[in-house]
C-alpha cells in the first residue's frame, strides 16, 4: 500500500511546476501536472516531456516553470528518452558512480499529449513498455492536436469538429471512436495503469502514488479539458472534466497486475455510477457545452448520431464494467 | 607504450570491442545491415558480465538515438551503432544530440541510402548528416576503427567540445572484413578514456553540471524561439572550432599511449606529385597501392587521405595536398543537383580565398557497393593526368565505372 | 529591460536561466478572485485546482490569490463548494 497523501498535506507541498508558465488561462495541463508533481515531492524525479502545450508553455527560453531535472527531445520519442534516463540511473547504480546511483528508485516521469502517445509516440511507447522499464507514462488527452491548432488524432472522440475533422455538411466532425490506449496499454502486460481526472484530486494523488510505488513501466491516462479546443468558457474546464466520468465517457478507474492477471477496478466515482446506474448522466450533457459538439445540437439536433454515440459509450462502459465485475 | 595484443578483428568487431573496453554505461542500438555484428558482438559482453553497461535493445533506430540522448543527458557515457536507412531514422534526433551537447558516440557502417533498396557500402548516409553539428571521422582500416573507438570519448567529452562523434567504417570492406588490430589493454583503455567530464552552466536553479541531477535541476531542451535560437547555434560553431584543436590532442596523446598518431588528412607521396586524388575510408588503401604502381613507372603520383571530415579540418588538408597542381577528388556520394558532390564542394570551398590552388576534378565512385577496382583508381589518375597536360579541366565530373557514362 | 544577452553570456547546451516566476501572467486576464475568508472551509480545492498554482495556502490553512500570476479563468470561483470566491474585475 501506498503512504497516502491527503489534499491538506499535497497543499503544503511547493508546486514543482512554478507560475509564470504560459499555459491558456483556464489549461487543464498544468492543474494535473502541479497534482502528479506534488504526489513526486520527496522522490528523486526526473521529468521527460514530449513536444506539445506542456512542453512548449512551459519552457519558453530563457525561462522554465520546471523545479526538476527535466528534458524535452522531440515529439515522438519521449518514451523512448524515459527509457535512456531509467537506463543511466541502472547502470549509474551498478558502477556505484554518478548523482544518480544513491538513489534505489529514480522516479522517470514522461509527459506527452494524445498526438504523442495515440499517434506519432505509439511505438516508442509500445517499445518501452514491452522492455519493462521503471517509469511512469502520463498521458495528457486534450483530445486533438492542440499546440499546432485543434487537429484531430487517434484520440480524438467521435463526432468532436477539429480543423482536420471539421463538422461540414456532409461529415459530422470526426467519424471514427477514440483508439481504445487503455486496453492497448494494458495488453503490455504492465503492473499498473489508471485514467485520472483532475476533478478528482484526491484520487489523482492516491494513483500517482500508487503508480511510483510500482516497479516497472506504469502508464496514467489523464482526460485535459481544452478550453480553446473543446471551445467552452475558461472556468468551466473541471465541471467539463467532471462530465466526462459522470457521463462515463471517461470511465475512472485503474488496471493492476496481480499474480499475473490483469485486474481491473472501477475509482471513487465511477464505482458509485455501477452501482447506481440511475445516476449516470446522458453522454449529451458532456457534448453540449462544448463548441467542438455545437453541430451535433444546433441548428437542430442530430438524434441518430447523438444515438450512436450514447449507444458507443454504453458499451464501452458495459464492456469495462464486466472486466471489473 | 602499453603492451599490445594482436587480434584479428573486422571492423565491427573492433568497434564492439574496444567499447567493451570502454565499457560505457548505456548502449541503445538496433540492428541493420551490416552494423548489426557490432550490436550482436556487444551482447555477448553483456551476457557474459564482461561490461557492466545498461543494454537497450530499443525498436528502432530513432529510440536508439533517443534512449541515447535521454542517457547521455542523464549522466551516461551512451553508445550506439546504425547504418544507412537506420541513420536516416535518428536524423531529427541527431541534430538535437548535438544541440543538447550530448557526448554520444556512434559507429557507422556506412552504406548506401534506399532506394533502391541496397546494403553495401557508400557515403550517402553519413554524408547527409554531415550538417547535424556531430563530428565525423572516416576509417580506412579496422585498426583505425579501434583507435577512433577509443579516442571518440576523449574527443566527445573534451570540456571545450561536449559534442557527439561518428565513426564511420565502409560497410562489409571495413565492417565485415578480418584484419588485424592491434588492441591495448583494458586497463591502458580505461585509463585512457578516463571518467565522463561534465561542464558547468548556470542554470535558473544555479549553477550545475550540465546533466540531469535531481539535487541540481536543468531544464534541457527548452522551446527556443527568435530571441535567442541563433546565438545557441553559434554555441555548436564555436564547439566545432574548438574541436579541431581539441582531437589534435587526444591524438596526440593516444599516439603516445598507442604508438599509432594520426593526422586529419595524411599525405602520401605528395612532395613531388603532379597528380593526386583525395578522398575516404577503405578505397584509399586501394589508391595507395595504385599510387606505388604509377610510380614504379615513372608517374609522379600522390594521395591524401582525409580522416577528419567534420569539423573541416581546412589548413592541414591544404598542407596536406601541397602544391600539386591537378587534384581528383574521389567519393562515394552524390548530392543531387547540386554543382559538385559534398567532398568537392568542401574542398573548393576551402581554397575559393586562395591564389594558389591546385585544378580540380571530381570523380564519383563505388555506390551502392560496387567495387573501386584498382583499374577505376588508374582511369582517375589517367584523367588527371590528361588535365594536366591540357592544363584545364574538361569534365569537372565524372562518374567511375557507370556503364554508358 | 536588462540587454539581451550575448552567446557568450549563455549557458552551453541552451539551458534555461531564469524562473518563469520572473514572468508575470497576471495580466492576462480581467478578472481575479476575491475571497470571503467568512465562508471560506479552508478545503484547500482551489489550491489544487488552480493552473496557475497561484492560489497559496496560509499557515491556517485559508487560501490567498497571488494576482502577479492569476489570468482570471474563474475555475476557483466555480468550483469552491461554499461560493466562497467571487471575480471580480482586477
Amino acid at each position: 500500500m501506498s503512504e497516502r497523501l491527503t489534499m491538506k498535506e499535497a497543499a503544503r507541498i511547493p508546486d514543482a511546476l512554478a507560475p509564470g508558465h504560459r499555459m491558456c488561462a483556464g489549461c487543464a495541463h498544468p492543474i494535473v501536472a502541479r497534482m502528479i508533481m506534488k504526489a513526486a515531492a520527496g522522490r528523486p524525479t526526473v521529468v521527460t516531456n514530449a513536444t506539445g502545450c506542456l512542453e512548449v508553455a512551459t519552457t519558453i527560453f530563457p525561462f522554465t516553470s520546471w523545479d526538476v531535472p527535466w528534458l524535452h527531445v522531440a515529439f515522438e520519442n519521449v518514451a523512448a528518452n524515459a527509457s535512456g534516463i531509467e537506463a543511466a540511473w541502472k547502470a549509474q547504480r551498478r558502477k556505484g558512480k554518478g548523482p544518480l546511483a544513491k538513489y534505489e528508485r529514480l522516479n522517470v516521469i514522461a509527459y506527452a499529449g494524445d498526438g504523442g502517445t495515440y499517434d506519432i509516440g505509439f511505438q516508442a511507447l509500445s517499445g518501452a513498455l514491452e522492455r519493462g522499464h521503471d517509469f511512469t507514462y502520463v498521458l495528457m488527452d486534450n483530445e486533438a492536436y492542440m499546440n499546432t491548432g485543434i487537429q484531430r488524432s487517434g484520440g480524438t472522440p467521435i463526432g468532436a469538429s477539429t480543423t482536420t475533422s471539421p463538422a461540414g455538411k456532409v461529415i459530422p466532425g470526426k467519424t471514427e471512436w477514440k483508439k481504445p490506449i487503455m486496453e492497448i496499454v494494458v495488453a503490455h502486460e504492465i503492473p499498473y495503469a489508471a485514467t485520472i481526472n483532475p476533478a478528482w484530486p484526491q484520487d489523482v494523488l492516491d494513483k500517482c502514488r500508487k503508480a511510483f510505488d510500482t516497479v516497472g513501466p506504469k502508464f496514467l491516462h489523464a482526460v485535459i479539458p481544452c478550453t480553446r479546443g473543446w471551445r467552452y468558457e475558461t472556468s468551466d474546464t473541471v465541471s467539463i472534466a467532471r462530465l466526462a466520468t459522470q457521463t462515463c465517457i471517461f470511465p475512472l478507474y485503474e488496471v493492476e497486475r496481480v499474480k499475473g492477471r490483469p485486474v481491473w477496478r472501477l475509482s471513487g466515482p465511477s464505482a458509485s455510477i455501477a452501482k447506481r446506474p440511475e445516476s449516470k448522466k446522458p453522454v449529451s450533457e458532456y457534448l453540449e457545452p462544448q463548441g467542438r459538439f455545437r453541430h451535433l445540437f444546433r441548428p437542430k439536433r442530430n438524434e441518430e448520431l447523438l444515438k450512436f454515440i450514447q449507444e458507443g459509450v454504453d458499451l464501452r462502459w458495459q464492456m469495462l464494467q464486466e472486466r471489473c465485475a | 607504450m602499453a603492451k599490445q595484443e594482436l587480434l584479428g578483428l573486422n571492423g565491427n568487431e573492433a568497434s564492439a570491442y574496444a567499447t567493451k573496453q570502454v565499457n560505457p554505461d548505456v548502449v541503445a542500438a538496433y540492428p541493420i545491415t551490416p552494423q548489426t555484428i557490432i550490436v550482436e558482438r556487444f551482447s555477448e559482453y553483456v551476457a557474459d558480465g564482461l561490461v557492466d553497461t545498461e543494454f537497450v535493445a530499443v525498436e528502432s533506430e530513432h529510440s536508439a538515438m533517443s534512449c541515447s540522448v535521454g542517457a547521455s543527458a542523464a549522466g551516461a557515457r551512451a553508445f550506439t551503432a546504425t547504418a544507412a536507412n537506420g541513420l536516416a531514422l535518428m536524423w531529427e534526433i541527431l541534430y538535437i544530440a548535438s544541440s543538447l551537447r550530448l557526448p554520444i558516440v556512434m559507429a557507422v557502417a556506412n552504406r548506401a541510402l534506399s532506394g533502391p533498396i541496397n546494403i553495401h557500402n557508400d557515403h550517402s548516409d553519413a554524408m547527409g548528416a554531415r550538417d547535424s553539428g556531430w563530428i565525423q571521422i572516416f576509417c580506412e582500416n579496422a585498426q583505425e576503427v579501434y583507435d577512433a573507438s577509443i579516442t571518440a570519448w576523449r574527443i566527445a567529452e573534451h570540456p571545450r567540445v561536449q559534442l557527439p562523434v561518428m565513426v564511420c567504417m565502409d560497410g562489409f570492406t571495413i565492417s565485415h572484413t578480418m584484419e588485424n588490430v592491434m588492441t591495448l589493454p583494458d586497463d591502458a583503455v580505461k585509463k585512457f578514456v578516463g571518467e565522463r567530464e561534465f561542464i558547468r552552466v548556470e542554470g535558473h536553479m544555479g549553477e550545475a553540471e550540465l546533466r540531469l541531477d535531481p539535487e541540481a535541476p536543468l531544464t534541457m531542451g527548452p522551446l527556443d524561439l527568435q530571441d535567442f535560437y541563433f546565438e545557441h547555434k553559434i554555441h555548436q560553431v564555436d564547439a566545432m572550432d574548438d574541436a579541431l584543436e581539441a582531437i589534435k590532442d587526444v591524438d596526440e596523446e593516444w599516439a603516445k599511449v598507442s604508438g599509432r598518431g594520426y593526422g586529419y588528412a595524411e599525405p602520401y607521396l605528395m612532395g613531388d606529385a603532379e597528380v593526386a586524388v583525395i578522398g575516404m575510408g577503405s578505397a584509399m588503401g586501394t589508391v595507395r597501392h595504385v599510387v606505388d604502381e604509377l610510380r614504379q613507372e615513372g608517374v609522379n603520383a600522390g594521395m591524401v587521405k582525409l580522416r577528419l571530415f567534420r569539423p573541416f579540418p581546412a589548413a592541414e588538408l591544404k598542407k596536406a595536398v601541397g602544391r600539386v597542381p591537378m587534384l581528383g577528388v574521389m567519393e562515394k556520394c552524390i548530392s543531387f543537383g547540386a554543382p559538385a558532390s559534398p567532398l568537392m564542394e568542401e574542398i573548393m570551398t576551402a581554397y575559393y580565398h586562395d591564389k594558389e590552388k591546385p585544378m580540380m576534378a571530381n570523380y564519383v565512385v563505388g555506390l551502392g557497393g560496387r567495387d573501386v577496382s584498382p583499374a577505376m583508381i588508374r582511369e582517375i589518375y589517367g584523367s588527371l593526368l590528361k588535365n594536366r597536360k591540357a592544363g584545364k579541366v574538361s569534365k569537372p565530373m565524372s562518374y567511375i565505372g557507370v556503364r554508358g557514362d | 529591460m536588462s540587454k539581451a544577452r550575448t552567446w557568450k553570456e549563455l549557458p552551453k547546451g541552451a539551458v534555461s536561466y531564469r524562473s518563469s516566476r520572473d514572468y508575470k501572467t497576471g495580466d492576462w486576464g480581467v478578472d481575479a478572485p476575491r475571497i470571503d475568508q467568512a465562508k471560506c472551509v479552508k478545503c484547500n480545492l482551489c489550491h489544487m485546482l488552480c493552473p496557475e498554482g497561484c492560489i497559496a495556502v496560509r499557515e491556517d490553512g485559508s487560501p490567498e490569490p497571488d494576482l502577479d500570476y492569476c489570468k482570471g479563468c474563474g475555475i476557483c470561483a466555480k468550483e469552491c463548494p461554499v461560493k466562497a470566491i467571487e471575480m471580480v474585475r482586477k
